[in-house]
């Protein structure tokens, strides 16, 4: 069986089949398809759905919710994720699994509200003080919105840490062709919770790579604090306690790589471009690439489904034995810098670009690579 | 869990950290008292603290405890209270908090959240040096009010009960039954707020030479009652909302689905701009007209254009059907731009000179001439019988011609898509069946 779906409605699918029960969110375009649904769904599974007074409320209600035990989900767009930063960082530091979608539009400031972009994509990584890492995924197309929101689900779940699916107006709002067979989860997203000695401690983990579970507020005391803390969840600003807390928070992402990296790598025989792409631009990447091959000319293929923390092993690996990669996104060059830093001297690192919100045409991308 | 508690206070912890004389630990062994009276289980108390001294105090008690960001408390108390309705959410917060999350709070007192506010009011910024707050009385000596404060103070209870909290009482740290005022709105159903006015012992009283006789004359000064001062009854959100969706049909679940009845064959990518106005069924037809491709066994991508008001656009969908999956929804040129309405041209009049003579238009033959290379062949409405001034299905007509001259796909796959959609469907059905011939070459 086939559908027509947009975006918007492939998230929101996969929210409720995730188990998310519940959904705070505020009115933006193009984020509002999403708050749609869920205003209309959630309360006839026995799920929460709430149009709070502004964004800062909006996350503040999720983040009360998943400590009261919910699996909760956001949507918003640039203005939006201004507004969440602050709570973004407060999800970080109290480790409280949280999905966030934003549906990124052109800015700065209220920019073109119904335009497309990817300018968040720095934004998302460094947009809260302190600079720990969170977990950035980018569907590049409308099923894989599907599928990333139930994998950011779990990722969060696992490592108790709030997750962002990076989409955009383009990716929400066009239509296209799924398989509805395809649209089911690959996975279970089980809570883990603790039964554990009392007093439970929140944040006492054996190794720094490690969470502690979520606990029951009808089975456990919970002490949840998002000032700095020590295992028990008291203040602290000890300086043996701040390096234990501090290289967790880092630790428990980048020891993890292996698992929370996602990508589609498609390397060619002979190839000596490489193109990398993700979310809407992907697209136009893989549209480059088959024409390409068309004309009898070697093209690889790297889509990044995970941005933040870096895929730096599949990077390295890609850009390995090719001469000219070509970076494809829809701002000014914000993950190049990322491809750059990996690259080696005699490399030709391209940024191929587009702040118009006009998809950026396979065209350009060989244009721009020498394929002709 | 049937012991008797004693006190919830964390007594490993103790004691508490504030200076000498501040009214903070006197509210917060009301609170002990409160709870203590109330005999509660500890795992039915969250102490949801705020920012500032008072955001100190959680860790004083053996009670659930959530620490958050400064203004923000209220947010977390009203989803806990979302999630755990069962509990008793008891918000710790300043005169700062209130001033930095007014709007949160404005917005749990409309929603009538089950939750309990507690305001340590002391005039003034206590931990970080003494600055003034929403509450800083007129003329008052603070660090950022050399002159005196020139601001109207707050009236944090009239603003609560305005703005529909249900249980709103304020008190002093000095009233020997503070413990009984906070445990009647722990156990009021609904918004509950207590603003009791205390002193900041380091800032405030030394800078201003404020006693305890000079918080009756501020209330005095203000018109301002102490004690309960509101209390309605009044279901408190989630119950209304739980009554709301009680009853309702229980829906949803798996995405329906289409079947692939009919088959194309189209042999490579078609792309169709339809260029109508607002208020036509244009987005809706071309949905439709996509549906059907799927069931014909095509990938089908619809972009519509977005407009900032609803009434104002909606009036451009672009489509491309193809027997391949689509890897890339952007178009450069259409095979076929259907213009219908005046709007419609104006929108692609950029297009226009971009066609080339392997392009063509459909265009409404009551609109001008245009000048482009592609092949222009005109919609002829007033062939289309009883629906020639139907302008809300010449979508589906111009699309049903499409199907008669292209052969994306059969006419067939069109008509189970527009039957699909019953409430429609006669009118469609209709539509289709008058447009067979209107596109004259």
């Amino acid at each position: 069986m086939r559908e027509l779906i947009n975006g918007a409605e492939a998230i929101s699918r996969a929210a409720l089949d995730a188990g998310c029960d519940f959904f705070a969110g505020y009115p933006i375009t193009p984020a509002t398809p999403i708050l749609l649904h869920m205003m209309r769904e959630l309360p006839l599974r026995d799920g929460i759905a709430i149009q709070a007074e502004d964004e800062i409320a909006a996350i503040g209600m999720c983040i009360g919710a998943v400590i009261g035990g919910k699996r909760a989900l956001t949507a918003t767009s640039g203005p939006g994720m201004s507004l969440y930063s602050e709570n973004l960082g407060l999800a970080v530091m109290g480790e409280v699994p949280l999905v966030i979608v934003d549906c990124q539009r052109m800015g700065p400031a209220t920019g073109a509200a119904t335009t497309t972009s990817q300018g968040d994509v720095q934004f998302l990584r460094w947009g809260t003080s302190g600079g720990f890492p969170l977990i950035v995924l980018a569907p590049a197309n409308v099923e894989a919105c599907y599928h990333c929101t139930i994998d950011a689900f779990q990722l969060a779940e696992r490592y108790r840490i709030p997750v962002i699916v990076a989409t955009d107006k383009e990716t929400v709002s066009t239509f296209a062709t799924i398989d509805t067979d395809r649209l089911i989860p690959s996975q279970t997203i089980e809570r883990h919770t603790l039964p554990g000695s009392d007093p439970y401690r929140l944040y006492d983990y054996a190794r720094p790579d490690l969470v502690v579970p979520l606990a029951s507020m009808e089975e456990h005391i919970i002490r949840f604090n998002t000032s700095s803390h020590d295992p028990a969840g008291y203040l602290t600003k000890e300086p043996d306690q701040l390096d234990v807390l501090n290289t967790h928070l880092q630790e428990k992402i980048y020891a993890h790589q292996d698992d929370i990296d996602h990508y589609d790598y498609v390397p060619v025989e002979g190839a000596r471009t490489l193109v990398i792409s993700y979310g809407i631009a992907a697209g136009s990447a893989l549209k480059a690439v088959q024409k390409a091959a068309e004309k009898g000319i070697a093209v690889s293929s790297l889509i990044l489904t995970s941005l933040w923390p870096i895929p730096e092993r599949i990077l390295t690996e890609a850009l390995h034995d090719v001469d000219t990669i070509l970076v494809v996104e829809m701002n000014n060059g914000q993950y190049a810098r990322e491809v750059e830093r990996l690259a080696h001297m005699k490399q030709t690192v391209r940024r191929v670009t587009s702040v118009n919100g006009v998809l950026i045409p396979p065209e350009t991308i060989l244009q721009s690579g020498g394929v002709q | 869990m049937n012991e008797t508690i004693r006190t919830y206070l964390n007594e490993d912890r103790l004691p508490l950290p504030f200076c000498p004389g501040c009214g903070h630990a006197v509210i917060l062994k009301a609170l002990d008292r409160a709870l203590v009276s109330l005999a509660l289980k500890r795992e039915d108390v969250v102490i949801v603290t705020d920012i500032g001294c008072v955001g100190l105090s959680d860790k004083y008690f053996h009670t659930h405890a959530f620490h958050g960001l400064h203004g923000r408390s209220i947010t977390y108390a009203s989803g806990l209270a979302l999630a755990q309705p069962e509990k008793n959410i008891i918000v710790l917060t300043g005169d700062g908090g209130v001033g930095i999350g007014g709007h949160h709070l404005i917005n749990a007192a409309r929603r009538n959240m089950d939750i309990t506010v507690l305001v340590f009011n002391n005039f003034n910024y206590g931990m970080t040096g003494g600055e003034h707050s929403v509450t800083t009385p007129i003329g008052s000596h603070t660090v950022t009010t050399h002159q005196g404060q020139i601001e109207q103070p707050m009236d944090i209870c009239g603003t609560a009960a305005v703005n529909g909290g249900s249980f709103i009482a304020r008190k002093t740290s000095f009233d020997k039954d503070l413990d009984d005022t906070i445990a009647a709105a722990i156990q009021h159903t609904g918004f509950a707020l207590v603003d009791i006015w205390e002193l900041c012992t380091s800032y405030f009283a030394v800078n201003n030479a404020f006693g305890k006789k000079n918080i009756q004359e501020t209330l005095d000064s203000l018109h301002f009652k102490t004690g309960i001062l509101h209390k309605r009854e009044g279901k408190p959100y989630l119950a209304l909302y739980r009554e709301k969706v009680e009853g309702t049909k229980k829906k949803g679940g798996r995405l329906s689905g289409m079947e692939i009845t009919h088959s194309s064959l189209l042999s490579r990518p078609f792309a169709v701009t339809l260029a109508g106005a607002a208020g036509e069924k244009i987005i809706s037809a071309a949905k439709l007209f996509g549906q059907g491709g799927v069931r014909s066994g095509l990938f089908v991508t619809q972009r519509d254009d977005y407009p900032v008001t609803v009434k104002t656009g909606h009036s451009r969908a672009e489509l491309i059907l193809s027997p391949e999956p689509i890897l890339y929804s952007g178009m450069e040129r259409p095979d076929v731009l259907i213009i219908l309405f005046e709007e419609g041209l104006r929108k692609v009049s950029t297009l226009l000179p971009e066609l080339t003579s392997a392009d063509k238009v459909y265009i409404n033959a009551r609109l001008g001439p245009v000048s482009t290379a592609a092949t222009v062949m005109k919609l002829q409405f007033d062939h289309a019988g009883p629906l020639k001034r139907r302008s809300n299905a010449y979508a589906v007509m111009a699309l049903a011609e499409l199907l008669r001259h292209e052969a994306l796909y059969p006419v067939e796959a069109f008509l189970e898509a527009l039957q699909a959609r019953k409430r429609f469907a006669a009118d469609s059905l209709a539509a289709v069946k008058a447009s067979e011939g209107v596109l004259e070459p």
